[in-house]
């Protein structure tokens, strides 16, 4: 188990550095749609919310199954408005 | 024959590196599209893998709510207003906040209490799950006007938030080493009231101007959130992802806290505008503004050679966007050379105007920044300042007793003319007076920016 945390701890900080060093280069014009777009991945606790309501737990499916409608607006709803906003982005 | 387990995590990786470089590809405008749709993407490997796992054995509630989600999720999407996008983020960070908070009590109500690594990856995900879904909805209603922009300070503010600060420790160390005060379900139950309640108390003070950090903040907040939730079912995927989003939403606060000169905890703790201001509160005089009409202004843009709109919120509410647009083709036409200067901080989130021009079918390589134009401005021989106030406010330089002193600002009153289109001399989202109205080069233009706009638009063809 403490393997494992580290493991995750390891992975978490090394994930954010990369996260810093990826977004300090994005440009003011792309500031909205970089935030709904990162946005939507957060819905990635539709994993999770996934894994929870398959469960045979009673409790546990009532309450997965809550977090899977919430994270499935936010990833369809996010990707979606992210692709309306920057079909808008255009050079002449 | 190989392990499902295996290769499930295979398949995160690859989701991983999607959302990586979909992210980087985010960074220029010309591969943003695409690298959404790679993103987009490994979120679509990452579940249907998810969907396989043997853990999962019903499918007929994650098939119900998946298809309700999206549903809600798209008719979202493909309505609502660019205007309203500050709103839709707003409101879309609360939702992934809600459903790491609802992850990580499901997995609670079923896990062993006697690990203490475990439940303090629940305790993070819930709290900061819940805050950011109570604190998106406030920042929802701030934006949407439906509670008050005004900053909302009362006494003993201090104090109420330290009480709950404590209370939250608390829960804390009983649910990590002690489980014995109250029953898990009364614990968990107090947690996430307790989350709920931090999150209004902690936007609820910020005015409106100061949305863009909190819209920031909470957006890495939801990813943080769904980081949690990744410990919580020891899942990789949604580490990276959430750490990813944590990292994005923190430079953007950064950025904006940059372009108002203020720092981070200035913005979340000191309630704006309730700074005392001297310029105005000494009734100093500012003199008199000097109106113009639409005609008389038609005739210096039509002798102009260089143009630069600085667009606002107002132009947004106003929904002047298409209009501004067809005057700066017309000007072009003319031979003058049209440029937008978009200030870090103007509309209600980052880059809110450089999505409202390109709706309206706006070049992004006209649109620049502060700094690009300051140092030419003396060569600017009309500035528009449409819809704008506290960004073109020459207070940031001047006034050491203006609660904006220092902040970087579009330095529109060195320009040769300014036209500033406004609605009434009523202050900005700030509340405070801006001199730029009284300043000899400048020239109100009074009247709903779009009808103004488009005079002019008519003006120049007729």
């Amino acid at each position: 188990m403490e393997s494992q945390i580290i493991l995750l701890i390891f992975i978490l900080v090394l994930s954010i550095f990369l996260g810093v060093e990826l977004i300090t280069k994005v440009p003011s014009t792309l500031h909205t749609p970089l935030m709904s777009g990162a946005n939507a991945i957060s819905g990635i606790t539709l994993v999770g919310a996934i894994l929870s309501s398959g469960s045979s737990e009673i409790m546990t499916i009532a309450l997965g199954t809550a977090a899977v409608f919430f994270a499935s607006i936010n990833v369809v709803g996010g990707y979606l408005v992210t692709n309306r906003m920057l079909g808008m982005f255009k050079k002449k | 024959m190989m392990d499902i387990s295996i290769l499930v995590n295979l398949i995160y990786i690859a989701a991983s590196i999607l959302f990586i470089v979909g992210l980087k590809m985010l960074g220029s405008p010309d591969t943003a599209r695409q690298g959404n749709f790679l993103s987009s993407s490994g979120m679509l490997i990452a579940v249907v893998i998810t969907l396989l796992d043997q853990s999962v054995i019903d499918y007929r509630f994650i098939a119900g709510a998946l298809l309700a989600g999206s549903v809600v999720g798209y008719f979202a999407a493909t309505k609502v207003q660019m205007t309203s996008m500050p709103e839709m983020v707003a409101i879309f960070n609360g939702f992934g906040g809600i459903a790491s908070l609802l992850v990580g009590s499901a997995e609670y109500v079923v896990s062993s209490l006697n690990n203490p690594a475990l439940m303090g990856a629940i305790y993070m995900t819930v709290l900061i799950g819940g805050l950011t879904f109570t604190g998106s909805l406030v920042a929802y209603g701030k934006l949407s006007e439906v509670i008050s922009g005004k900053p909302f300070l009362y006494k003993g503010q201090q104090f109420v938030n330290a009480i709950l600060l404590l209370a939250i420790l608390i829960v804390g160390i009983n649910m990590l080493f002690i489980q014995g005060m109250i029953s898990p379900n009364q614990t968990l139950i107090l947690l996430i009231t307790l989350s709920f309640l931090l999150g209004i108390l902690f936007v609820i003070p910020i005015g409106g101007a100061d949305m863009p950090v909190v819209i920031a903040l909470l957006n890495s907040f939801s990813g943080l959130a769904a980081c949690a939730a990744g410990f919580v079912i020891t899942n990789n995927v949604l580490i990276v992802a959430g750490s990813l989003v944590g990292a994005s939403g923190l430079i953007l606060t950064n950025i904006m806290c940059k372009a108002m000169n203020r720092s981070l905890a200035n913005v979340l703790f000191s309630g704006f505008g309730a700074v005392s201001d001297t310029s105005t509160g000494t009734g100093e005089e500012q003199g008199e503004v000097s109106p113009i009409n639409a005609q008389d202004a038609y005739l210096i843009l039509e002798a102009a050679s260089s143009v630069l709109i600085v667009p606002g919120y107002g132009m947004a509410v106003a929904q002047a966007q298409h209009a501004v647009r067809e005057l700066g083709e017309l000007l072009e036409a003319n031979g003058a050379e049209v440029k937008y200067a978009i200030h870090p901080v103007a509309g209600r989130m980052p880059g809110h105007m450089n999505v409202l021009l390109a709706e309206a079918n706006v070049s992004y390589d006209v649109l620049v920044e502060p700094e690009d134009v300051n140092p030419i401005m003396e060569t600017v021989d009309v500035c528009m300042v449409i819809g704008a106030n506290d960004v073109v406010n020459p207070d940031a330089k001047e006034n050491q007793g203006s609660p904006i002193y220092g902040m970087p600002i579009i330095e529109v009153d060195n320009s040769k003319t300014v036209f500033v289109l406004k609605r009434s001399m009523a202050s900005g989202f700030a509340g405070i007076q801006n001199p730029l109205f009284f300043k000899s080069n400048t020239r109100m233009l009074f009247g709903d920016a779009k009808e103004t706009v488009s005079t002019l638009v008519s003006e120049f063809k007729g």
